[in-house]
């Protein structure tokens, strides 16, 4: 048997303007099936490394500086509908989320978060 | 909604925000009007501007010393004036989308701005009252500045 094809893996790339959001996201991530792979300040930045990296999943942030996490999800689905990509933002008025999900995102966290909320969510979002 | 179930937003915010981030959890004092002196500015103040169905300010203000033990509890080891300042303008943020659950989708925040230096000071909308909400977190002491029409 393949060992490689015993855990999947899944690529993540990671988008938030917050550095210190960036590490964390990348350190708490405890699942053996998730490599990271990048990390984006921004939308623009996103959809560039997006091309190079080809992710299968995606943390977003929604406010942010040049290009906002709504239209980068909207663009990112258009690219790859594919993509599995949690929404993970501070707003946490209903009408944000719905649109972010209209958008193409497969999943909403709530900041601030645990490390075990970001695991359960992550878990949810390569098992749905 | 009235001021103080609007201050009580955010006191609800702060609390859920230690006691979730850094997993220890923080006391607000009592809220009150910053009538006769601006309030104080710490090291590092993270700013949002409000906008849409209410406009003014919402800003995080918070000693070096307590944002460096914040960082650690989060298990970050690069505790530089980067990260520091990184770390301010995310709870700014935080605060005041997380206030979008009772204030609304017309509650618009901005990307955060940062200052450090304790002489700072915040230009507040004019004909408006700051209301001031300290914080204490272990032996720290910060404060939420909320300054809305």
């Amino acid at each position: 048997m393949n060992s490689a094809n015993a855990v999947p893996r899944h690529r993540l790339l990671v988008v938030d303007d917050s550095t210190v959001i960036r590490r964390r996201i990348e350190r708490a991530n405890d699942l053996e099936e998730i490599e990271f792979v990048g990390a984006a300040s921004n939308g623009v930045e996103a959809l560039a490394l997006h091309e190079q990296l080809q992710p299968t999943l995606v943390t977003m942030d929604l406010t942010m500086p040049q290009m906002d996490g709504v239209e980068c999800v909207a663009k990112l689905v258009q690219r790859d509908p594919r993509l599995r990509i949690l929404v993970i933002s501070a707003l946490a008025d209903k009408l944000t989320a719905i649109e972010a999900l209209e958008k193409g995102a497969s999943g909403f966290l709530c900041k601030p978060f645990t490390d075990r909320q970001l695991n359960d969510a992550l878990r949810k979002l390569i098992s749905g | 909604m009235s001021l103080e179930a609007e201050v009580g937003v955010f006191v609800e915010g702060v609390l859920n925000y230690f006691g979730t981030s850094v997993q220890q959890h923080a006391q607000c004092g009592t809220p009150h009007l910053a009538l006769n002196a601006r309030p104080e500015i710490s090291d590092y103040t993270g700013i949002i501007q409000v906008s849409g169905k209410r406009a003014g300010l919402v800003a995080f203000t918070a000693p070096k010393s307590m944002l460096s033990v914040m960082l650690m509890r989060m298990q970050e080891t690069d505790i530089s004036h980067e990260n520091l300042c990184d770390l301010v303008g995310e709870i700014a943020n935080t605060l005041s989308g997380n206030a979008r659950r009772d204030f609304g989708h017309q509650f618009q925040i901005s990307v955060p701005a940062v200052i450090s230096g304790r002489g700072s000071t915040l230009e507040y909308p004019d004909a408006t009252r700051p209301i001031v909400i300290p914080i204490d977190w272990r032996n720290y002491h910060a404060r939420l500045i909320v300054c809305l029409h």
